[in-house]
């Protein structure tokens, strides 16, 4: 079994605000960590390759420093990993994305299964997923909560929706997004931490994986964006005081008078 | 991509640094070009080309041109706004009819019809509470291949309609379901997407501005996707607010055929309901969450008693989860849902910004904690604070009697 896991670097935290008084973003001390969902995909592939054998690719695009975000993941049991960044990229949306990730993997080749987080905690967009599994012509299950079996080219899982969770059976190969219940991502060993510090990770640039170029980028972007701008301020809250009867009462009365209930 | 910076202005002070959201620019030793300024900003590919640094440089130093992007066909063929009807269990999904209400504006706005596609499993009788919702056309295909929902089976249709009839807009709902087959559809159109949309309006050039959040809502982004058609977005649930249905007001049904050689490449075994939710979370009007402080299962009783009263839905934040006193499903939260409800009652909850990205476009927020610090109170629009196991039962009681 072969997996193909994507990553993204995304900021440590969400807390990226911006300045009503002048309407710039204010982004400080934020540390760019491996995407959260991204580690359960992660761990899924490698924990199944430990069942059942084979290999386990990262593979990410972005800026140079992205290579941080690949080491991690091969300090937790990955066995490759492969950086794609060229300037060329720049200004992907997730359509660009989607596509130039399918060409990496087109270029790795032999893949049964392809894992990524069901979205990025910075776009939320859960759209390069499927978008991969378009480009690649094969089937696509979202919201991931469990490989419940993998066996003789069939995979059985459980996909999350609203009000409870589908059994599915699909042929592999498949791409799969995961979300946080699928399991608990370890912790990097010693031995690992030692293989991701000394890992050389290769990079490709788009001449590498042969894109058309006016599919990469900002060209092979339709969507742009416009302008940022600060989410409209909530005016500030109160707190109710008094005895506990006298709070609750006035919060019972403030909900009625909003027709909240 | 083109952004530059010009490096006879920029005094590498580092403002630009601060502000890119993206973390793409980094301020670097010059190579001795300039005499005047020892560092200079430099952008890596990590750039969206969004332009806050153009806006932030004190010295107008930052510039983006945009490559002119022509379109590759004649863009006045594509009329109409259309919405994908999504069904859940033999009804249409609420956010149906909040895209129809939407859509009916923009559709004005473009002069053009309002389309609806109604895709199902006998669905005839089905056509007309569309067209009650402000749909002009109904697009239908009645098929069993619907019955349950495989995402290839929507995409191959939907693509197949879309390039017959040319909508120029195409909202589905940010559901599980719909951000799935949007993504696949654009994929397979090559035109644009934009997930998530809470704001949709049309401009001057009469492109589809389409408003989200990103970074769990602390930024607010308007994306736009004029040179290609359709323009797509995908809208969350109970943003917009859906039309008075209009039981005389005509419209026209067209039935389509189902696209040959659909071949259906997995198969659906099951569907497990989860009854740990009686109220989805995803479309409660009203969420009673518990947190750390709930401080155990039992304790989640009184989280769900009020809940119960308000006839709402339980969430929970991820310590509460992790703890396992609480499935998953009900987490709120960068790592679970994120939800706007009417109302939001907090209880033992502190806050971390991991949660308020779920949950704090909620309309109305309430906060009950015992610690006055929280940063849950700084989102809230009613704080109370105290021990939420003496507030609630009071609280409960208290609407309980106010209903008598």
């Amino acid at each position: 079994m072969n997996f193909i896991v994507c990553v993204k670097q995304v900021p440590g935290t969400t807390d990226v605000k911006i300045n009503p008084e002048t309407n710039t973003l204010v982004r400080e001390g934020v540390e760019a960590v491996v995407n959260p969902f991204d580690l359960y995909a992660v761990e899924e592939a490698v924990a199944w390759k430990e069942k059942l054998g084979g290999n386990v690719t990262a593979l990410s695009m972005g800026p140079p420093q992205a290579a941080e975000a690949l080491k991690e993941t091969l300090a937790v049991g990955v066995d490759d990993s492969v950086l794609l960044s060229d300037r060329n990229f720049g200004g992907s949306d997730t359509l660009a994305t989607s596509y130039t990730l399918a060409r990496a993997i087109k270029k790795i080749g032999a893949y049964d299964m392809i894992l990524c987080g069901y979205q990025a905690i910075d776009g939320d967009t859960a759209q390069v997923g499927p978008g991969i599994a378009e480009e690649l012509g094969i089937p696509c299950v979202t919201y991931v909560k469990k490989i419940r079996e993998i066996k003789d080219g069939l995979v059985t899982l459980e996909r999350m929706l609203e009000t409870g969770f589908q059994v599915i059976e699909v042929k592999l190969p498949v791409l799969i997004t995961v979300v946080k219940d699928i399991n608990t991502p370890r912790l990097p060993s010693l031995r690992g931490k030692m293989k991701a510090r000394k890992a050389e990770i290769p990079v490709w640039t788009a001449a590498d994986i042969a894109c058309e170029m006016n599919r990469v980028g900002q060209p092979g972007s339709p969507t742009w964006v416009r302008k940022v701008f600060a989410p409209p301020r909530k005016t500030s809250g109160r707190i109710l005081s008094g005895e506990i009867e006298q709070q609750a009462k006035e919060l019972r009365e403030e909900l009625k008078r909003l027709q909240l209930i | 991509m083109d952004i530059r910076v010009d490096s006879s202005k920029c005094t590498g002070c580092g403002i630009c640094e601060k502000t890119c959201p993206f973390g793409a620019i980094s301020i670097e030793d010059r190579k001795k070009e300039h005499p005047r300024f020892k560092r200079i900003a430099v952008i890596s590919s990590a750039c969206a080309l969004c332009g806050a640094c153009v806006e932030a440089c004190p010295f107008k130093a930052i510039s983006i041109k945009k490559e002119e992007q022509k379109p590759s066909e004649d863009l006045t063929l594509y009329k109409g706004v259309w919405v994908i009807a999504e069904m859940a269990e033999g009804d249409f999904h609420g956010v149906t009819f909040e895209l129809l209400g939407k859509g009916r504006g923009l559709a004005e706005k473009r002069n053009t019809y309002l389309g609806c596609v109604l895709l199902g499993n006998g669905i005839a009788d089905k056509a007309g509470e569309l067209i009650s919702a402000g749909a002009d056309r109904v697009i239908s295909c009645d098929d069993a291949i619907f019955k349950d929902f495989y995402d290839t089976a929507f995409v191959e249709t939907i693509a197949a309609m879309i390039k017959e009839h040319k909508p120029e807009i195409v909202l589905l709902g940010a559901t599980a379901c719909g951000r799935g087959i949007a993504s696949r559809i654009s994929g397979r159109l090559k035109c644009g997407l934009t997930a998530d949309c809470t704001g949709l309006d049309i401009d001057s050039n009469g492109f589809l501005v389409q408003t989200r959040p990103a970074f769990g809502g602390n930024i607010m982004a308007e994306i736009l996707s004029g040179n290609t058609r359709p323009q797509m977005a995908t809208v969350r649930h109970k943003v917009f607010k859906p039309l008075a249905a209009d039981p005389a007001k005509k419209g026209e049904v067209i039935d389509f055929p189902l696209p040959g050689g659909i071949e259906l490449n997995m198969s659906i075994r099951d569907f497990v309901k989860d009854v740990t939710q009686r109220v989805n979370i995803a479309d409660a009007d009203i969420i009673v969450s518990g947190g750390r402080g709930v401080g155990s299962q039992e304790g989640f009783k009184v989280i769900e008693n009020l809940a119960g009263t308000l006839g709402g839905a339980v969430g929970a934040s991820r310590g509460a989860v992790d703890a396992g006193w609480i499935p998953y499903s009900h987490q709120v939260g960068q790592t679970g849902r994120t939800v706007c409800p009417k109302l939001y009652i907090a209880c033992g909850i502190s806050g971390a910004i991991q949660h308020l990205v779920g949950m704090q476009s909620s309309d109305v927020i309430v906060a009950i904690n015992k610690d006055s610090q929280a940063p849950i109170f700084q989102v809230a629009d009613y704080g109370i604070v105290a021990d939420l196991f003496r507030v609630l039962p009071v609280l409960i009681k208290e609407i309980e009697q106010s209903r008598r």
